[in-house]
């Protein structure tokens, strides 16, 4: 092998400064709190709940991309109609939002002076201060990855596909749960991690809307505010744990995608 | 059978347009055309898969106009063969008989005929990456003919095999066609597929057909320049006719009949058009001499310019021609060319048939 030109020690040194930027940070918070403070933390009532609540709600924000994000993935994804770069735009919006200012805005139109808030109500569903109104935010800030992830899956699979599929005698609904949503399973799997992740992680919007119940990062800030760094980095251990959790199968499935392309 | 009626398809940079086009029960129709035509819009239109703005298409007398592709009991076959990748070989021929309520003894008596008249036993376990391209290439036909359509359109079917794989799957089709009760229609960029496997075709160009009738008259009897270009005929010249003469700017030349028209254009082709050495025998008509202005190897064949008055000849030798006769540039040679190779035609832009 040759002698490595001074770029390519510039580009390694890049990287190791930008690796170390963001594992040396996650490592000190790993291995700060004792096993003993760790076990004692996933004992106390309140992290079990405020986890066990992210992991809920994040998880029914994924479902509810699902369900009504996938029609319009594949909408995307099929279809050009006047507006499609406009209804793009739309979808990437909660992306360069600040996320206090999605809650904000999310309390505008649940609130009682907003007559969808005033419908909500009568329907007996409150927004402020509850779970349901924890799964509105993150669902607002999740939609997005699912969305892209599901649409750059589906136009991985030919319409040709689908195409000799229908001319073979598969209605359009068959032919989208024998052919294409095999096909394109992956890539919405990973949507569904992805938007789950995101919003397992939202702190921002959450504060706004619901401080009470308590998710994890809520929890998390709270016990940085009140007792200070060491008793709110056993929490964040576990949180930082479940995300790695979600991190390792996204992983996998991406990867595996790769090869399979 | 397809029947079309004033069909009028507008996309955002395309509009095909066919006002009547008629295919019979078993034919084998080849549809040809530049790339960008419109072929591949036809038969996505006669499938089904594209909307259509205006007209109506019949498949075996029936109004299939507007009812979704599963109701067109039409099959198709891509070029890229699109097999389904997550299902077995197995699996693909069978994906459509689901969806016709077919029994299970006869769905095996079908299979087996299939994979008898195909070649493709030994190949059911197998996934698609796994297989060569011209074995996907049979199971694709497999798959479409085994819910026994009416219509099968296939969609340059050779263009993505290699030249071994090409025979291999044109005397395949050759079998199907002759043992099944099906229309075929085929689109093609290449004549011999045209002329070796079908009897009837069409010419398709900027969206509207140019020329439908046999397979024949269109390769010998062009009706148009656009046509006469495509098959090949290199020599269009514009010509005033008088009786069975046609006068090429000064070039005289006997046609094979009188004509009852005063003027039009001759289109000979290039293999047509004889070259030699020395003077032809008086007895032989339409001789001239020119000069050799250019030599193209094409490989096996050349093509040589030979320029004779105010007209320049492109004619195709072979390699054995060039080498006996020494061709090459500046060199005076003489050509010959029978009067029943000089085809004569109206001026007509004829499009919208």
């Amino acid at each position: 092998m040759g002698r490595k030109e001074p770029f390519f020690w510039l580009t390694l040194g890049c990287g190791a400064v930008i690796g170390a930027f963001i594992l040396l940070p996650l490592f000190e918070l790993l291995t700060a709190p004792s096993l003993p403070d760790l076990w004692e933390c996933l004992g106390d009532r309140n992290v079990g709940r405020s986890i066990r609540l992210s992991v809920l709600t994040a998880g029914s924000a994924a479902l509810i991309s699902f369900l009504f994000g996938t029609p319009l993935a594949y909408l995307l994804a099929r279809q050009d109609f006047r507006g499609k770069r406009f209804l793009e735009a739309v979808i990437d919006l909660p992306i360069v939002i600040p996320h206090p200012v999605v809650g904000i805005a999310i309390l505008s139109v649940a609130g009682h002076h907003h007559w969808i808030g005033q419908v909500l109500s009568e329907l007996g569903i409150r927004l402020l201060g509850s779970p349901a109104g924890i799964i509105t935010v993150l669902t607002f800030v999740g939609i997005p990855f699912y969305i892209h992830s599901a649409k750059n899956g589906f136009e991985s699979v030919s319409p040709r596909l689908e195409n000799v599929s229908r001319s073979l005698g598969a209605s359009m609904t068959s032919t989208f749960l024998r052919i294409t949503f095999p096909l394109a399973w992956r890539s919405m799997l990973i949507g569904i991690i992805m938007c789950c992740a995101r919003a397992i992680s939202e702190f921002g919007a959450v504060i706004v809307v619901a401080y009470h119940p308590m998710t994890a990062p809520v929890l998390i800030y709270e016990r940085f505010e009140g007792y200070g760094l060491k008793y709110s980095q056993p929490v964040a251990v576990w949180l930082v744990l479940v995300c790695l959790i979600l991190f390792f199968v996204l992983r996998i499935l991406a990867l595996r995608e790769a090869k399979e392309a | 059978m397809i029947r079309i009626e004033n069909l009028d398809i507008q996309l955002l940079k395309f509009h095909l347009k066919i006002k009547n086009l008629t295919i019979g029960k078993r034919d084998f129709f080849m549809l040809m055309g530049p790339t960008g035509a419109g072929k591949t819009v036809l038969l996505e239109a006669i499938a089904g898969l594209i909307p259509i703005g205006a007209g109506k298409i019949f498949i075996n007398e029936r109004n299939v106009t507007g009812l979704p592709p599963e109701k067109h009991g039409v099959g198709i076959v891509y070029q890229d063969h699109a097999l389904f990748p997550h299902l077995n070989v197995l699996e693909n021929i069978l994906y459509g008989l689901r969806f016709h309520g077919i029994p299970i003894r006869e769905r095996e008596k079908r299979l087996g005929q299939l994979s008898d008249l195909l070649n493709i036993a030994h190949l059911q376990r197998r996934l698609p990456v796994n297989l060569s391209g011209g074995e996907k290439q049979r199971v694709a036909l497999a798959r479409a003919l085994i819910v026994r359509p009416h219509v099968i359109l296939l969609d340059e079917p050779f263009s993505a095999l290699d030249p071994g794989f090409r025979e291999d799957i044109r005397n395949a089709l050759k079998r199907l066609h002759d043992n099944t009760d099906t229309t075929f229609l085929m689109v093609t960029h290449d004549f011999g597929d045209a002329l070796s496997l079908a009897d009837r075709g069409a010419v398709l160009d900027h969206g509207t057909l140019q020329q439908t009738g046999a397979i024949q008259d269109i390769f010998q009897k062009p009706t148009s320049i656009a046509v006469a270009e495509f098959v090949g005929m290199k020599n269009i010249f514009k010509a005033t006719f008088q009786d069975s003469m046609a006068d090429l700017g000064g070039i005289k030349m006997r046609l094979d009949r009188p004509l009852d028209k005063n003027d039009g254009y001759v289109a000979i082709r290039p293999e047509d058009i004889r070259v030699a050495k020395n003077p032809f025998p008086p007895s032989q008509l339409n001789s001239f001499s020119g000069i050799v202005t250019a030599v193209v190897n094409h490989g096996f064949t050349y093509e040589i310019q030979v320029k004779t008055g105010s007209i320049t000849f492109k004619v195709l030798i072979t390699k054995k021609v060039w080498v006996d006769l020494r061709i090459r540039e500046e060199i005076n040679v003489f050509v010959s060319i029978d009067a029943s190779s000089i085809h004569s035609f109206d001026p007509l832009e004829v499009g919208f048939l």
